[in-house]
């Protein structure tokens, strides 16, 4: 079957497109790009004024909980979330239960994701057994079993020795090492951001220091190694200031970060409401300076990747004394809406540049086939809408979890429809014209 | 007694005391006043009045306590409250009860106030959200004890008759010490001049954003002050190398005789308890002229009464009764 989506406009900086293009689907592939395609037998889709065609987006930072952690979320329903955010495809972190540190965790991921058939799953696999930091897990068989990268996320790679054989090793197979960056003696029993904030509600303070101290190791070890490390949810302003340098001298570093990390500030701890546990993720929401400073690297381009850290909990949990709260907030379906009102209308960046953070560049880091419309490409499509008005309800979320610090938020953009392989997997209904992607 | 400053209000419009970053100084004012009117209770025969008659108040500890809930009891009953004991600490967080569920349990049964004593900051707030009965902050985690700064203020201003323009010294473990956040709260906000000491590795990042000075020299802190307040080393909280030994702490920290002679020669020494004699303060200071320490627990009742009282309703309460 034959779709040709007519007259939209099309960003797709891999491909230097940023206009009015024709893009006909034949059956999962993109076939032709084009200014007035002939119809040539094709559904005829008329793009809705003000609609965007991009890439599929791809968030490179999600936990999915499956397996042995159900009861936060599904890979069904992590998916559903996915593509209600925008989302064709997702990348998962290993730290399940069992951890995915062998072939047989990753299959059954892959296997579940099948099933549900919505966004695209690609599983990041442990780097070290039981992602305990003491021996490399089996790198090539997680590989061969689909894992893109790999990562201990929840902590950091254990020593330096273990994180420069984990760069060399899985340097063999072009995979970057996904790294947690938190030195764990100076996080201790932290909580939140050390500064005024924590100090003044009495709780203990994370510096930002605990997270730059391991960027500089692991950006030092990829430069002595030669193979790539990827910076996962960046917080700190000295953090960046070590991707900066090293990217400078040639090591091959790249970087992520959060919408919350670049939207809210510690000073959330306690207002409007103290100690919502809905504020608690780690890294923690860090000082404005910092906050200012991911603004700068997202608008400069030494951030590459905007990653949500999707990080679904049961409400019973987060119902919780703050120290007691787990860490971690939902993102997938606040990213897309977030990214066009804090970046793109006030001037931050323009739509192509959030095209390359949310598709491109987390498909070039992980070697994976996407963040392009070209002709023969998979039709993973995003419709976005940006002048869409958005509340955050949370209570319609896709995801089972309702833990966002956005909720009752409003905010301009949004998606419209999300088509993975040429097939379309959600409509937003309050998006007017969305209807016509059925 | 005369004061500088009074209250110009008459009641406490909060259905909670989770912190003194709630009150305004007005409110502040009115509780030390109606202290000053419940101490004299505590001086009759027959120490009870009915203020609180009918009203149940229960009293959950989380956290070990003698003094504190001691005095919370002794003040509740002062004023014929039903008060009721929960020292949880060992029953239903062990049997795998949260918090909020132990919480809508005891509200299930009505209770007019829950008295909290918790080892986690921010306690106090999670409860007032589920819970219709008002919630009294006895300490929660590193954050406040507000009825603590309450009765320093209350025992400083009957010393002093004023908290304006008096320096005051706070010295020891500024950092885990939750009694250092509300007297920092209440004395600026009373507009008293703050200095704060300890070791650097002790002190609260961003401390002097609260309206304090800041100094490692316990005798820069001394100088001069009208009050000096001592804190206690937490020892249970020491996981962390904050500093090398006891005994060296007390050679640059310790409050002893000689460091007192820069205070002001009317100075007065406090102390929330319970105290390391010989770490943060010497017991010659301790047990000496200038001590009003055990006055501090004296007033504490008083202070406890005054709060309990406001937060029923006050003479609002009282006309209706």
């Amino acid at each position: 079957m034959k779709r040709l989506l007519k007259g939209g406009r099309v960003v797709d900086p891999a491909n230097g497109r940023d206009g009015a293009f024709d893009i006909l689907i034949d059956g999962e592939r993109i076939a032709r790009v084009g200014k007035d395609l002939p119809v040539d037998g094709a559904r005829v889709v008329e793009v809705p004024a003000g609609f965007v065609l991009t890439p599929g987006l791809f968030d490179m930072h999600v936990h999915l909980r499956e397996p042995g952690q159900e009861h936060k979320e599904t890979v069904a329903t992590g998916v559903a979330s996915a593509v209600a955010g925008g989302f064709t495809a997702v990348a998962c972190m290993p730290n399940t239960t069992p951890i995915n540190d062998n072939a047989g965790v990753t299959e059954y991921i892959l296997q579940k994701a099948a099933q549900a058939n919505l966004a695209r799953v690609y599983p990041i696999g442990a780097v070290s057994r039981g992602s305990n930091g003491d021996q490399l897990a089996d790198i090539a068989e997680l590989r061969a079993a689909g894992c893109v990268g790999i990562s201990d996320d929840g902590r950091p790679v254990k020593t330096s020795l273990l994180m420069r054989r984990a760069l060399e090793y899985a340097g063999m197979f072009n995979m970057p090492v996904l790294e947690h960056c938190e030195d764990p003696s100076l996080k201790g029993e932290g909580v939140a951001h050390e500064g005024y904030h924590a100090s003044a509600l009495g709780l203990r303070g994370i510096p930002a220091v605990a997270e730059s101290i391991m960027a500089q190791r692991d950006i030092a070890l990829a430069e002595m190694t030669g193979a790539s490390v990827h910076i996962c949810h960046m917080s700190a302003a000295t953090s960046l200031r070590a991707v900066r340098e090293g990217k400078r001298y040639g090591a091959r570093v790249t970087c992520e970060v959060a919408p919350h990390h670049f939207t809210l500030t510690d000073e959330s701890l306690a207002t409007p409401v103290s100690y919502d546990t809905n504020m608690k993720m780690n890294p923690p929401l860090r000082a404005a300076s910092d906050r200012d400073e991911m603004l700068k690297g997202i608008a400069d381009g030494s951030v590459d990747v905007i990653a949500t850290d999707h990080a679904p909990h049961h409400y019973d949990e987060k119902k919780m004394e703050f120290d007691l709260a787990p860490f971690g907030i939902v993102g997938l379906e606040t990213c897309v809406s977030i990214c066009f009102d804090r970046l793109v209308h006030p001037g931050v960046i323009r739509l192509p540049r959030l095209v390359e953070l949310l598709s491109a560049n987390p498909a070039r880091i992980l070697n994976v086939p996407a963040g392009t419309l070209s002709e023969g490409a998979v039709a993973d499509i995003s419709v976005l809408a940006p002048d869409l008005p958005v509340t955050v309800d949370p209570s319609r979320f896709r995801s089972k979890a309702r833990n966002t610090p956005f909720g009752g938020w409003q905010l301009k953009g949004g998606v419209a429809a999300t088509l993975v392989g040429g097939r379309t997997v959600y409509v937003n209904e309050s998006a007017g014209g969305a209807e016509r992607f059925e | 007694m005369t004061t500088e400053q009074v209250a110009t209000i008459s009641k406490l419009r909060h259905k909670d005391l989770l912190g003194i970053a709630d009150l305004t100084p007005d409110e502040i004012l009115l509780i030390l006043d109606t202290a000053e009117a419940m101490r004299e209770i505590g001086d009759r025969p027959i120490k009870k009045v009915p203020a609180l008659r009918g009203k149940t108040v229960v009293n959950l500890f989380f956290e070990a306590s003698t003094r504190t809930r001691t005095s919370f009891e002794i003040a509740e009953k002062r004023l014929s409250a039903d008060t009721l004991n929960i020292a949880a600490q060992s029953s239903s967080l062990v049997k795998g009860e949260t918090l909020v569920d132990t919480a809508l349990n005891l509200e299930a049964m009505a209770p007019d106030m829950i008295v909290l004593r918790h080892a986690y900051s921010g306690a106090c707030h999670l409860l007032s959200r589920i819970c219709r009965a008002g919630i009294i902050n006895a300490g929660d985690g590193m954050h406040e004890h507000p009825t603590q700064a309450l009765l320093d203020a209350f025992t400083i201003r009957e010393h002093k008759k004023r908290i304006a323009g008096l320096k005051v010294a706070i010295v020891g473990d500024l950092l885990h010490s939750r009694v250092l956040r509300s007297n920092v709260q209440l004395l600026t906000k009373l507009g008293a001049e703050v200095w704060v000491s300890g070791p650097p590795t002790l002190m609260p990042p961003g401390i002097e954003r609260q309206g304090v000075r800041g100094t490692t020299s316990v005798d820069e802190a001394v100088e001069g002050a009208d009050v000096v307040m001592l804190l206690r080393v937490q020892l249970e909280r020491m996981q962390g190398a904050f500093f090398p030994s006891l005994r060296e702490y007390f050679s640059v920290f310790g409050m002893t005789r000689d460091r007192l002679r820069r205070a002001k020669p009317d100075v007065i020494i406090m102390h929330p308890g319970p105290m390391n004699r010989g770490v943060e303060i010497d017991s010659e200071v301790a047990d000496g002229p200038y001590s009003v320490i055990l006055e501090q627990v004296a007033n504490g009742v008083a202070v406890r009464m005054a709060v309990l009282y406001l937060l029923a309703g006050g003479a609002e309460h009282e006309a209706a009764a």
